[in-house]
């Protein structure tokens, strides 16, 4: 890399603002034509220089974080199979980092202080030179592992070119990098969130929506619906801890105002690499007037799905094709909870753009998305402790499947919840009668419950026994550590999700991609079943913007230890109203989604809220691992060191 | 002062840095001013304020509370002053206890406090604490206050106050049993988070042998009062 091709590699941040100095439509024109050129840095051999620049994307000048001057970084355009050679110089007042995201190297390479191997962070004035193997293709991102320095612009795509032919064809490859800009200091957002948690949640169900409640389901429904959430102090609004009112959503660092351009050719086909690489932001992405072909996910191939719209958890990545017709499509990136969104355009003529579509009704959380719905049957209810169900309503569950009537629940042991009066007479569970049924025979094998999510829960009697495989079952125990101040919600009855796209997608008349949908290309990588079960329950106090796994902070944990050549099964249960996008470092998540023949494997892995998911991990790299959610603000306590020996 | 050195203590013990140099327990500062107003009272116009600070952690802060209110033209009517050190107890629960100073009106009076602030489900929001005094007064104080959002902006909170004492005593003219009971009902507009001016009513009652010092001394035993100001925080 020669010095006069560093400086000719400007920041994007500059695109940004020329086009906020109001140019004129011709000047905007060559604009376009400059914004679809990221910068992109190839070889095997980089310089990258940490520093600050003056960026403004609000129009209020503010310190980014740049790395060469830009902002998102450069596109590292790298072979596999090559040896890359990466010096990384900081020109920070404070010590930094280069994490590479999703690509499999040795822990000292990992970029993570005080985790991966032998590495503390890049101080001030020096140069760090990272050196791999590129072993994998794909698209992949790098970010920064210190402070909140991912949040002011220390993040770039990555994208690894194959040493086999691709398995699908295309014209075109553009990376979309999608992120989120705030004027304000991190450190000062995060204050903010401690001192009054939904300070940037605009979007509270108020009292129009209460008129509107009433008017169509009447006092008695409206109350009911409404009733658990009052009782657990909780907003079906808890969509998005930072949302657009601080927010600036960034598509290849491009505003919505000014918006990134794609150019094509009548006929061609594109790939888009989508990356999220926002601090805190999940974007739900469409294209409209246009199918979008999922072909990877995190970075590897998976069979080619169909879809009009796919959610993009923080750090996740996915590669579609598109073949668009004569015409301009907008690139409509939402924010989860409507806030706002990120837009790009894909034309044929960069004076030519397409509407941009409304951002969709702000969804409501569901019992579902509290893990709450017993519609399934989850009995595991014995981590409610002291929760007063008295008079819970159930006569609108659904339950195909089974009659109820007159079922006895003493028996269940679900320490101190009183159910007293809960009605479960209107239950409509056509099919199966159980009028009468004692819960104590429920431990009875052969009886085929499935779908009914009961577990070996103590419930008196045998536990059914559980196939390795079978990644359904398997007991969900909630911890002591998991009671306490520091925790507010333990789902009662968590229950696998995979086809379920997610709160503000379900039903939306689209095909929106989930994780069943995902079916990895060439067939699961590892066949071994795995030698033992890990359960982590992400958990966090909402009101007192606390977040932990088990109710253990990161401060307070002790590392997870696990022995070289193991297979673990990790199941995730989430305890609580957010999403939390789960990344592993330096070893591949094997997804369960059902199809143990296809398993896909990812880096990072959304947990929904009130859900549990599972995958496996072949434990095959030595050292230290960082392991945590991805959302910015809540890695800081929801956050695992692993130790491989 | 060993007790405020010992909890001084307990704040810092928490939090460290970590991987990255994150923290994610930093030690914070919060000051809020709940209530600062002016009061259309019968007896002329009243300044009243309810404020808050605390400095700590996410389990464990230095609470400071102070209430008052202070007619025009005369000295402070009402006004006290307490320091609480407050660990979280559980989800939405603190446990506090310190020192309550009431400094008007005089003569002044020092009591031990020990409550529970939080939020109650239905997400009410409560302040309730008990009170031992020299020779052996009792006394408590119930706050709950709820928020109706008619807009993200615009929002009615319905409060009620009232306090209680175990004795007589008439130099600062309370009596036993429930000494008064306010019932407020503000409007408030956040222009920001941080900044929102508010119109109200507030109603109080003053009951028993309370009602009867205030009437002997010759003071009102009840009110509506239309009130105006602004809350604030950073
Ligand atoms: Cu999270």
């Amino acid at each position: 890399m020669s010095p006069s091709r560093r400086r000719f590699v400007q920041g994007l941040a500059m695109g940004g603002m020329a086009a906020s100095l109001g140019l004129t439509s011709r000047s905007l024109w060559a604009n376009a034509e400059q914004q679809q050129k990221m910068p992109t840095l190839r070889g095997t051999d980089y310089d990258l220089t940490i520093g600050e620049q003056v960026v403004n994307f609000t129009g209020t000048p503010r310190i980014g974080t740049t790395v060469n001057g830009s902002l998102p970084a450069p596109i590292l355009r790298w072979k596999e199979g090559d040896t890359v050679t990466l010096r990384v110089k900081n020109n920070l007042p404070e010590s930094s980092s280069i994490h590479w995201h999703g690509i499999i190297l040795p822990s000292s390479q990992d970029g993570v202080p005080n985790i991966s191997n032998g590495f503390h962070g890049i101080e001030p004035g020096t140069t760090h030179t990272y050196q791999f193997k590129v072993a994998q293709s794909g698209t992949y991102w790098y970010h920064s592992h210190s402070g909140f320095q991912e949040q002011t612009g220390l993040y770039g795509p990555i994208v690894i070119d194959p040493m086999e032919p691709e398995p699908f064809t295309y014209d075109r490859d553009y990376v979309v990098m999608l992120s989120d800009w705030t004027d304000e200091d991190p450190t000062v957002v995060y204050a903010k969130l401690k001192k009054l948690s939904h300070y940037y949640n605009f979007n509270e169900r108020t009292h129009k929506d209460l008129m509107k409640d009433l008017k169509e389901k009447g006092l008695a429904r409206t109350w009911s619906e409404r009733k658990m959430w009052m009782q657990m102090r909780m907003s079906q609004r808890d969509l998005a801890d930072v949302t657009g009112y601080t927010y600036t959503y960034l598509m290849n660092g491009q505003t919505p105002a000014d918006g990134w351009t794609g150019l094509f050719r009548k006929g061609e086909k594109v790939r888009l690499r989508f990356i999220n690489g926002s601090a805190m932001s999940f974007f739900d992405v469409r294209i409209p007037g246009l199918k979008m072909t999922v072909v990877a996910a995190d970075g590897q191939y998976v069979q080619p799905v169909s879809v009009d719209e796919f959610r993009i958890g923080v750090a996740e990545t996915y590669d579609v094709i598109v073949e668009p017709d004569d015409g301009a499509y907008t690139i409509f990136a939402q924010s989860i909870d409507r806030s706002g969104y990120a837009r790009g355009t894909l034309t044929p003529d960069a004076g030519m753009q397409a509407a941009v579509p409304p951002m969709d009704p702000v969804p409501n959380l569901t019992h579902t998305d509290m893990g709450m719905d017993m519609s399934a049957m989850g009995h595991n209810m014995h981590g409610m402790g002291g929760m007063d169900m008295k008079g819970m309503d159930h006569s609108k569950m659904a339950m195909g499947g089974m009659d109820m009537k007159g079922m006895d629940h003493s028996r269940m042991a679900m320490g101190g919840m009183d159910m007293k009066g809960m009605d479960h007479s209107k239950m409509a569970m056509g099919g199966m009668d159980m009028k009468g049924m004692d819960h104590s025979m429920m431990a009875m094998s052969g009886m085929d419950m499935k779908g009914m999510d009961h577990g070996p829960h103590p419930m008196g009697g045998k536990s059914t026994p559980v196939h390795p495989s079978d990644f359904s079952s398997g007991k969900v125990v909630h911890a002591p550590t998991e009671y306490g101040p520091q925790v507010d919600m333990r789902a009662a009855a968590p229950r696998y999700r995979l086809d379920d796209p997610g709160v503000g997608l379900r039903n939306n008349g689209r095909r929106v991609l989930t994780y069943a949908d995902l079916r990895n290309l060439h067939g699961t990588n590892d066949p071994r079943e795995p030698d033992r079960e890990i359960q982590l329950h992400l958990t966090g106090n909402m009101e007192r913007y606390m977040w932990s796994v088990n109710g253990v902070k990161f401060n307070d944990a002790e590392p997870l230890r696990w022995k070289m050549g193991e297979r673990l099964r990790i199941t995730f249960v989430n305890d609580t109203m957010m999403n939390h996008p789960m990344h592993l470092h330096g070893m591949w998540s094997d997804l369960e989604t059902g199809d143990n023949d296809f398993i896909p494997r990812k880096h990072t892995v959304i947990v929904q809220p009130g859900s549990r998911i599972s995958y496996r991990v072949t434990v095959d790299a030595e050292g230290g691992w960082a392991y945590h959610c991805h959302l910015l603000y809540h890695m800081l306590g929801m956050f695992r060191e692993v130790q491989v020996s | 002062m060993r007790k405020i050195n010992m909890m001084i203590l307990a704040l810092s013990m928490s939090g460290s840095a970590l991987a990255g140099g994150m923290n994610d327990d930093p030690f914070l500062f919060m000051l809020k001013m709940d209530k600062f107003e002016l009061r259309d009272a019968d007896e002329g116009t009243a300044l009243a304020w309810d404020a808050q600070a605390w400095a700590g952690r996410d389990l464990n802060k230095l609470w400071l509370k102070s209430e008052g209110e202070k007619l025009s033209g005369e000295g402070t009517e009402e006004g006290n002053l307490e320091v609480l050190y407050s660990r979280a107890i559980a989800p939405f629960w603190d446990l506090q206890g310190g020192w309550r100073h009431d400094f008007r009106p005089t003569p002044d009076r020092d009591w031990l406090a020990f409550g529970v602030k939080g939020l109650a489900p239905y997400l009410f929001e409560v302040d309730a604490t008990a009170y031992v005094g020299e020779s052996g007064r009792m006394a408590a104080a119930l706050s709950v206050e709820y928020e109706y959002m008619f807009t993200q902006k615009l929002i009615l909170s319905p409060e009620l106050e009232m306090n209680l004492y175990s004795k007589d005593d008439e130099e600062v003219g309370v009596g036993t049993g429930v000494s008064d009971l306010a019932l407020g009902l503000r409007l408030r507009y956040e222009i920001v988070r941080e900044f929102a001016p508010y119109i109200g009513v507030n109603w109080w009652n003053k009951f028993g042998r309370t009602a009867d010092y205030a009437e002997a001394a010759g003071g009102e035993t009840s009110d509506v009062e239309f009130v105006a100001g602004f809350r604030l925080w950073f």
